[in-house]
């Protein structure tokens, strides 16, 4: 399916499934995640989207009802199994989340606390400008780091938790939605900033906006709810290959009818 | 089924708008009306209580000369109770609050808890006056000559019908303990902490509940323990709401009287407290008793101005909480 040639996987998931209590979520989901490319997941509202991206960093763990079956296999390790400590891997794995979330700090601290918390040796103020830099931020707030990140706006909040996320020098970036509470100009500067991390890390963007999708990612994961399943709403991932692929010629048909905007 | 029609509705304007206007006054009224006895037991108190607060109102011990009495032991009294009382609450309140709404399961034992929190929140004081006496003063008696603890290990204790424990905690002088702790100004602290812990503990959790869930997301996305998250994030952020709460908890605990009462504390102390272990009094307790002597310059006019100085110290707190929670309140946009 994958036709880049050389393309090493970071994350691949086997059978992975999700339960909440004994609802289930997700249904034995097959992926292979490329390094240094940007996998968009797309999909109808409520089929598992966030859910699944949650799994790659064990956010799930912190449900309590959450339950997940099979395997993800990141650094050659499921990261799954007892002997893996999850916030061993969510330093690792960073993510960034729908909403804006700094924390009511100034900038600095916000980009601080994550190298803080893991025990950062370093220069932390190279390490806050680097980071700053790399989420192309650090031209609007290098004169007002001490003021606080709420008053920053919607988009510079945004890059403000990117940013904060690659201060703990992670490999892989999640980002659930990253836009969707954004303006079209600050989504366009976020979806620029996610072709330059892809450089150095690997992005995984959930996203239900389909032009975002085509426009940014190289990959594309389509989840859809289990037709065959009358009772419940199971997502399962219906089609998997290059963005490309996928929006110009898909191979399955509920596919086709996603994206070119017949149900979703 | 007939279709609504224009003709159903009967507007009747003036009416709704006269009864409009009737209701504001009553609820103008209603405000009028605790505002009215509010002022005038203000004006009161400053007309008869003014001029006597003194230099000697704070300096002296109570007199038998109405013009040279004070009430020094009670304000200290009352402050040191307050003290040990924060000291106590602030670490056991939050610690509580913390547990609740951070790690305890949802399970029955949680809730049957949260319900006699609350319903401990409504417990009438005098209780928590007798509950300190057995615990704190008494300790169930376990130190008395004849109890079993004492005649199975026969403990060295004192001579009275009352027995009791004296040492040095690890041989340091001045780490002394006794068993019972009796009518002691740490027996009223620990009570008065018993009182307000209900109401210490929902206000921090309220204050813990308003840290928002994206915020402990993001602090566990970055790698962050759970010790991490709460201590890094949630607290600091919490904590303008907990100190406000336990600064008002603590405006309550100064004007309780019935519980230090039956707990013990004394009526007449004419001297400051050296250490834990001594007897004391507090603010309200002194007014109770210069308002049962028969004296008018006590039954008014010292208990007035003892009351203006209860008040003071009571809004100064409120102020302090009120600054608090205005300087460190967060816009979460």
């Amino acid at each position: 399916m994958l036709q880049e040639n050389n393309l090493e996987n970071i994350i691949t998931t086997k059978d992975l499934s999700v339960f909440y209590g004994s609802t289930q979520a997700i249904s034995k989901i097959n992926l292979n995640i490329p390094r240094n490319r940007i996998t968009a997941i797309i999909g109808p509202s409520g089929c598992g989207k966030s859910t699944l991206i949650r799994c790659f960093n064990r956010m799930n763990d912190l449900v309590p009802s959450a339950r997940v079956e099979g395997e993800v296999i990141y650094s050659k390790q499921n990261i799954y199994s007892p002997n893996v400590d999850p916030v061993h891997i969510r330093r690792q794995i960073g993510m960034v989340f729908q909403k804006p979330n700094p924390f009511p700090k100034s900038v600095y601290e916000n980009i601080a606390f994550g190298a803080k918390i893991n025990n950062y040796q370093g220069n932390m103020d190279e390490l806050v400008e680097k980071s700053l830099r790399q989420a192309a931020l650090w031209d609007e707030v290098k004169d007002e780091l001490d003021k606080s990140g709420l008053a920053l706006s919607g988009g510079q909040q945004q890059r403000l938790c990117i940013a904060r996320a690659l201060a703990t020098e992670p490999d892989v970036i999640l980002m659930d939605e990253p836009a969707s509470a954004l303006d079209p100009i600050a989504t366009l500067k976020i979806e620029e900033l996610m072709q330059d991390l892809k450089e150095q890390y690997t992005i995984i963007i959930v996203t239900h906006n389909m032009q975002q999708a085509s426009r940014a990612s190289d990959y594309t994961a389509f989840i859809s709810i289990d037709r065959t399943r009358v009772d419940d709403r199971v997502g399962v991932l219906v089609e998997y290959d290059q963005t490309s692929k996928i929006f110009v010629n898909p191979s399955e048909k509920e596919t086709e009818d996603y994206i070119s905007g017949r149900f979703g | 089924m007939n279709q609504p029609k224009k003709e159903h509705f009967k507007e009747n304007l003036k009416k709704r708008h006269s009864s409009a206007k009737v209701f504001y006054f009553l609820l103008l009224i209603c405000l009028l009306v605790g505002f009215f006895t509010l002022s005038v037991l203000i004006i009161d108190l400053a007309v008869e209580g003014g001029p006597w607060i003194r230099s000697q109102l704070f300096t002296n011990y109570h007199s038998r000369k109405p013009e040279e009495a004070g009430m020094k032991s009670a304000i200290v009294g009352s402050l040191i109770n307050l003290g040990l009382t924060g000291l106590f609450s602030f670490p056991l309140g939050v610690g509580a609050a913390i547990y609740l709404e951070e790690y305890a399961p949802k399970n029955k034992l949680t809730s049957f808890i949260n319900i006699n929190i609350n319903n401990l929140a409504g417990v009438p004081s005098i209780v928590y006056g007798m509950l300190g006496l057995v615990v704190f003063g008494r300790m169930f008696g376990l130190f008395a000559p004849d109890s079993w603890l004492v005649q199975f290990f026969n403990l060295p204790v004192g001579k009275g019908a009352l027995g009791g424990l004296q040492f040095n905690l690890l041989g340091i002088p001045w780490l002394e303990i006794r068993l019972p702790f009796g009518r002691t100004i740490l027996a009223g602290g620990l009570t008065m902490t018993m009182l307000i812990l209900p109401v210490v503990i929902i206000a921090s959790r309220e204050a813990i509940r308003t840290v928002p869930n994206s915020i402990r997301d993001a602090a566990y996305a970055l790698g962050a323990t759970k010790w991490q998250m709460i201590s890094t994030q949630v607290l600091p952020i919490a904590f303008p709401g907990i100190l406000t709460g336990i600064i008002l908890s603590l405006s309550r605990a100064i004007g309780e009287t019935a519980p230090l009462i039956i707990m013990g504390a004394f009526t007449y102390v004419p001297f400051l407290p050296k250490s834990l272990w001594d007897q004391f009094t507090v603010m309200p307790i002194q007014i109770y008793n210069w308002i049962t002597l028969p004296q008018s310059e006590y039954r008014i006019h010292l208990a007035a101005a003892g009351i203006i100085v209860l008040l003071a110290i009571l809004l100064s707190l409120n102020a302090v909480a009120v600054f608090l929670r205005k300087k460190f309140e967060i816009h979460w946009s």
